[in-house]
């Protein structure tokens, strides 16, 4: 299965990252979790390559306490479609983690339970991590500036 | 005009069904916005509360009131003036978010760094945690209803305040670990002021503990509150003292050592009850472990460089600048244009005084980060919150809440 998923692996300052194919995103980590004793996941993050394509890197850091190690996984979306499945199914941690992500980069979650904005206004326009979107924002910056 | 009937209560209205429920026994519940200026919430944290009665059954955060896009601003600025911005996350550790970023970018530049530069961080990383528990404690007991024990703290957290003043020039915002090593040279006296204090502050902590260990008051409002299992703060991405409080002996300072951890013999101090009395005791006993920590680092502290012999990262010494050619080129371009590190990502992670921070860093190979994430210990320790507080009584919460230790700040970014 995990042969499948698992599309390239990295070595880099003592770090493994393991590029995985998007739509295996939940079963690989179930097997890393189950399998692999990977129980903590600590944190889901993003990267944004506009405007390179595929544009949006959604990057998962794995712990395990026990074999003490540490994995990072990357998939890798398009800017067309920038949808992942949620993997809230895998740990309850990855609720907030991917709500920022959706806030921050407007990259969705596929049946996650409550997929809102998590650190901007609910009514918040844009997402603030995108490399497009300036730093002084578009829409409530002042006119001089 | 119509008058309103008197058993009409405006809150409970905005809460109740618009039709009866079918069952006329199924519980009233009542909504309950506490924050986001609450006190004790420590920062501008707003909980949504459903109660039944004075029980909760429902705690939904809302976190998000003090974002100010450290992230973001990270990336608009050089490798070297980013430094400043990582204070900023976690105010009352910020030694702490100067030793994870400067790691980081270490292990991007692969730099070499000197020893003493190496001790004299777990030093302050340390003094760092003495500080944070303190402030901790003080709010904690005060939140509970124990005053005097806030001034006690902060009678011994203007010491350590006034020791990072005396390396840095700044009480709280100290950007004093840079990427190479540290911005200055500690001044001469310095050792012998951290010497005086730390030989007294054991006999400190034995006041704190005087004061609340056997104290009736303080033990019925901790024993047995705030319990949440270890597979459930495991799967909700908690970690630091409210994991070591329910017996898991795990500890980055242990596990994956940084910074020479490994030299330092201590304790990782754990307890089973896993309750906020046993989170106390953890952080308590934190307190003496890092005070043992400071004394070997300050016996054992090694001579030579404070800074890595990488002209191309640090900034040379004023009076070279002045007086050397290439001392003047590196500084103009150093502060000009910002040090180039070699495009690439890493994933440091150190045990800050809340739990697991780790910095996440990509490098396009510029002057100017790519990526910076900061995976911050309040910010997963939060999301546990709404399990935390189910099923416990109000008044209780307040006491739960505090022993978590989150520093809004350090959740928002």
């Amino acid at each position: 299965m995990t042969h499948h998923a698992i599309l390239e692996t990295h070595e880099a300052h003592g770090e493994t990252t393991l590029i995985a194919a998007p739509e295996k995103i939940v079963d690989l980590c179930r097997y890393l979790k189950s399998d692999e004793k990977f129980l903590r996941l600590s944190g889901i993050t993003a990267v944004d390559w506009h405007p390179a394509e595929p544009r949006f890197e959604v990057v998962y850091h794995l712990h395990s306490i026990e074999r003490n190690q540490r994995v990072r996984i990357k998939c890798r979306l398009g800017s067309d479609r920038a949808e992942i499945e949620s993997v809230y199914s895998v740990w309850r941690a990855a609720d907030w983690y991917e709500r920022e992500v959706f806030d921050m980069f407007g990259v969705g979650f596929r049946n996650h339970p409550n997929l809102v904005r998590i650190l901007m206004p609910v009514d918040w326009e844009g997402h603030p991590l995108r490399k497009d979107y300036p730093v002084h924002g578009y829409k409530y910056s002042y006119p001089n500036e | 005009m119509s008058k309103r009937p008197l058993d009409t209560d405006p809150v409970a209205t905005l809460s109740a069904p618009a039709v009866e429920p079918a069952n006329p026994s199924a519980p009233r519940l009542m909504t309950l916005n506490m924050g986001p200026q609450h006190p004790s919430t420590h920062g501008v944290l707003r909980i949504m509360l459903e109660l039944e009665g004075e029980t909760i059954r429902k705690a939904l955060p809302d976190i998000g009131f003090l974002h100010t896009g450290i992230e973001k601003q990270c990336e608009v600025n050089t490798w070297q003036q980013a430094v400043t911005l990582t204070d900023r996350v976690d105010y009352l550790s910020n030694l702490s978010n100067n030793l994870v970023y400067a790691l980081a970018v270490e292990k991007l530049l692969q730099l070499e760094i000197p020893a003493r530069a190496q001790w004299t961080r777990v030093l302050l990383a340390e003094l760092t945690r003495i500080n944070s528990h303190l402030v901790w404690l003080g709010t904690h007991a005060l939140d509970i209803g124990a005053m005097t024990m806030f001034f006690y703290c902060f009678r011994e957290r203007e010491d350590i305040l006034r020791l990072f003043e005396m390396v840095s020039g700044q009480r709280m915002m100290t950007s004093y670990i840079r990427p190479g090593g540290l911005a200055l040279e500690p001044p001469r006296g310095w050792d012998k002021a951290v010497g005086k204090f730390i030989k007294a502050f054991p006999s400190k902590v034995d006041q704190y503990e005087a004061l609340l260990d056997a104290n009736p008051i303080w033990k019925r409002r901790t024993q047995g509150v705030g319990f949440i299992s270890l597979e459930d703060m495991l799967d909700l991405g908690v970690t630091g003292p409210m994991i070591r409080g329910a017996g898991l002996k795990w500890d980055i300072r242990k596990s994956e050592p940084y910074s020479s951890y490994e030299k330092f013999t201590f304790e990782i101090p754990t307890r089973k009850e896993n309750d906020v009395y046993a989170r106390y005791q953890v952080r308590l006993a934190e307190m003496r472990e890092s005070a043992k920590i400071v004394v070997q680092a300050l016996e054992g502290m090694p001579g030579g460089a404070w800074q890595a012999d990488a002209p191309h990262v640090v900034l040379p010494d004023r009076e070279k600048m002045k007086t050397q050619m290439e001392a003047l080129i590196y500084h103009f371009k150093i502060v000009t244009e910002g040090y180039r590190v070699p495009a690439g990502e890493v994933y440091q992670a150190i045990e800050s005084p809340r739990g697991e921070i780790a910095y996440y860093i990509v490098s396009d190979g510029t002057s100017k980060p790519y990526r910076v994430h900061m995976r911050t210990p309040s910010f997963g320790n939060l999301q546990a919150l709404p399990v935390l507080l189910k099923d416990t009584l109000i008044a209780d919460s307040i006491a739960a809440l505090g022993s978590m230790d989150f520093v809004l700040g350090d959740t928002d970014r």
